[in-house]
């Protein structure tokens, strides 16, 4: 913490130690009248004089409750009140005066280290900005900065190095990690055609890569973007204690000023007893080092700033201090079903009553589909994983809306729904599975159909069952397919409410519907087509930065990959980061007030008014870091 | 029209404080100061010239905390 300090605080740091060992000198030499008093007020100015000069601008300036002055007229009155004592006869204690001064400077250093650890921090954890990116020229590998890239450009990323901006492989193998990017830290094994984005690290092979977007629209930069301007809106929280500041000084003050004229007087006009002014005006004084409200102040956008830390850390970008706050309040969450709670795109997802092997029924339809770029025929040919060898491929005759015939190694292979089965004479087995069905005969013999749907992603289940437990009230699945799909995903994931064949428009009318419970709604969506949604709900989640930049614009949570189980996560955040918020207000207040009770009547000196006014900041900025290390459950 | 603008200040009172200040300079019509990234959003009146409006609120915001700064 001290390592990194930057000019300012060096510098605050040196007169604190100086002034410091000043003062144990002048304590040492104990000496009476004018070169006691010398004594000690060098170190006071060393020590002081900056805030003695804000003190001097806040008169000028006509504001009296600037906190410098405040500070100011409690020390200075303090050393009056030691000359008071001397001229008296009695023994004066300047020393006071100066602790107060040092340790308040202790407390701004302290302070100001916090902020820019934190701030460092932030940026360490966010660290996916590339230095450079590797191009090629004349045979020599030559480093470039990342904003010359242009798409179609192709660069070379050696082991070690950051993915300058995203593309595809065009040669090479390697694994790359993540974690900057989602939090994922196990590495992803990527080979050539496969995407790779901007921001994660090449771990061991070099890779050859076509660039498919400019730097400035790379993921990266997408990130950083939305990291720099986050939390421009505030909390309630902060407005809470910026308004709560604005009082709070002036009403202490205020109080004060009582203090230090009204007991006197009662004493001696009501009571008939010595006035006793120099106890009193030193309770008074004893105030005014309580009533800098920046202890108070600092810690709540600190603990904010800390929690959009650490979810970053986790993958989640939340766009404001006060969406972690809504975010925390949540009460139902709704769903857009495809692509944020399946995957989106179909794939095989079961082979029913097939006489042949398996691979081999999948093998005639991908050979029989070859030709289509229907996403049917994509997710056929995807799940026959090799290569095709089109010389099998005879004849393919297709039928619309019905499916393909084709002759492939001189056997006869009808593909399609049920009406081609039909109008061959061959009966199908029927099938009970949702999704899209499609039979297989060869040589009109019947041998068995598979089954393509939309599949649920894996942590789907875990992630509606965990916000369950985090206290969500009602789970709804919004989806434009038919109900018997959508009823079968909902019963699969426990979901007990889901309406289904909405349009996208119709998707909003139902939102807002929900919407007239009172309770704070969070909709997630994969951001294709649904940004007005989005953009309604109290809390938007957008899954997927590879998604559109509207539905990015639209969201208010941002999760950087797809996975559902970031949602529960992103809620846990939220609330540990509001409840460390609370603590912080509440113990700041509670030390604040015991302090002025305290302090009133006379149990508490100003060395202690310090102390746990400096404290107090201490423990809430070391509480607010918290956050920042919040542990994946 | 908003603007962002790169700020320095080093307490966090002082710049909800600054952020006041800044709020009744003439031709603002919103501002939101954000100390930890220590930005500063300003969302200028139509009518008025940013350039200029700018250095006025540099200016109030010094009298109520002198090391404030902005970088325009």
């Amino acid at each position: 913490m001290f390592l990194n300090m930057n000019k300012k605080q060096k510098n605050l740091l040196k007169r604190i130690l100086i002034s410091f060992v000043l003062t144990i000198l002048a304590a040492f030499i104990s000496q009476k009248g004018l070169i006691k008093l010398v004594l000690y007020l060098i170190p006071y100015t060393i020590i002081g004089f900056d805030i003695i000069k804000k003190a001097f601008r806040g008169v000028i300036n006509l504001r009296p409750f600037d906190e410098s002055l405040l500070m100011v007229i409690a020390t200075l009155g303090a050393i009056f009140l030691g000359i008071y004592k001397e001229l008296t006869g009695q023994e004066g204690d300047y020393l006071e005066a100066i602790a107060v001064m040092l340790f308040y400077q202790i407390g701004e250093l302290f302070q100001s280290l916090a902020v820019s650890k934190s701030r460092k921090n932030i940026k360490e954890l966010m660290d996916i900005r590339p230095d450079y990116a590797n191009i090629e020229k004349d045979g020599k590998i030559i480093k470039v900065s990342p904003d010359t890239i242009k798409e179609g450009d192709i660069i070379i990323i050696k082991a070690g190095e950051k993915v300058p901006t995203d593309g595809i492989i065009l040669e090479g193998n390697t694994s790359i990690n993540t974690i900057a990017l989602n939090g994922e830290s196990i590495p992803k094994y990527v080979k050539v055609k496969d995407e790779i984005i901007s921001g994660s690290i090449n771990i061991d092979g070099l890779i050859k890569v076509k660039v498919t977007k400019s730097f400035k629209e790379s993921t990266a930069s997408k990130i950083l973007e939305l990291v720099e301007n986050a939390s421009s809106k505030k909390s309630r929280s902060e407005n809470f204690i910026s308004k709560f500041a604005k009082v709070y000084t002036p009403f202490v003050v205020i109080l004060a000023g009582l203090l230090a004229f009204l007991p006197p007087l009662i004493r001696v006009f009501v009571l008939g007893v010595p006035h006793m002014f120099n106890v009193w005006i030193y309770r008074a004084l004893t105030f005014l080092v309580i009533s800098c409200p920046c202890a108070l102040v600092i810690s709540i956008p600190l603990s904010f700033f800390s929690g959009i830390g650490g979810a970053s850390r986790n993958g989640i970008l939340i766009k404001g201090s006060n969406y972690i706050e809504t975010l925390s309040k949540v009460k139902t969450v709704v769903f857009d079903k495809t692509g944020t709670l399946t995957q989106g795109v179909f794939e095989v997802s079961a082979i029913h009553h097939n006489k042949i092997e398996e691979e081999k029924l999948i093998e005639y339809a991908a050979l029989s589909e070859y030709a289509s770029s229907h996403p049917i025929a994509k997710s056929l040919k995807s799940a026959h994983k090799k290569e095709i060898d089109l010389n099998r491929i005879k004849e393919v005759k297709e039928i619309t809306g019905e499916g393909i015939i084709a002759k492939i190694d001189d056997l006869e292979v009808i593909s399609g729904n049920e009406k081609i089965m039909k109008r061959f004479g061959i009966e199908p087995v029927l099938c009970h599975s949702t999704g899209t069905i499609i039979h297989i005969a060869i040589n009109k013999k019947y041998m068995g159909h598979i089954v393509i749907s939309d599949i649920i992603k894996p942590e789907s289940k875990n992630a509606i069952s965990k916000l369950k437990k985090l206290g969500i009230k009602r789970i709804v699945m919004l989806t434009g397919d038919i109900e018997k799909t959508a009823k079968k995903v909902s019963d699969e994931l426990n979901i007990e409410e889901f309406y289904s064949g909405l349009l996208p428009n119709q998707k909003l009318e139902k939102l807002e519907e929900i919407m007239n419970e009172k309770a704070l709604i969070a909709f997630v969506g994969d951001g294709i087509n649904d940004a007005p949604v989005l953009s309604r709900a109290d809390i938007g989640i957008s899954m997927g930065l590879i998604g559109s930049d509207a539905a990015i614009e639209a969201s208010d949570v941002v999760l950087m990959d797809d996975n559902p189980k970031k949602i529960p996560q992103a809620i846990e955040i939220s609330k540990e980061c509001l409840k460390i918020v609370k603590q912080n207000i509440f113990f700041a207040l509670f030390c604040k007030f015991l302090c002025l009770i305290l302090g009133g009547f006379g149990v508490l000196n100003m060395w202690f008014a310090v102390f746990a006014d400096v404290g107090v900041m201490v423990i809430c900025v070391i509480n607010s870091f918290r956050i920042l290390f919040i542990k994946q459950k | 029209m908003k603007k962002t603008y790169d700020i320095e200040v080093d307490c966090a009172n002082c710049a909800n404080l600054a952020e006041d200040a800044a709020k009744k300079t003439k031709g603002v019509k919103n501002v939101c100061i954000n100390f930890m990234s220590q930005k500063m959003e300003i969302e200028f009146c139509p009518e008025f010239d940013p350039c200029v409006v700018i250095k006025e609120v540099l200016k109030n915001c010094k009298k109520v905390e002198e090391d404030f700064e902005i970088c325009f």
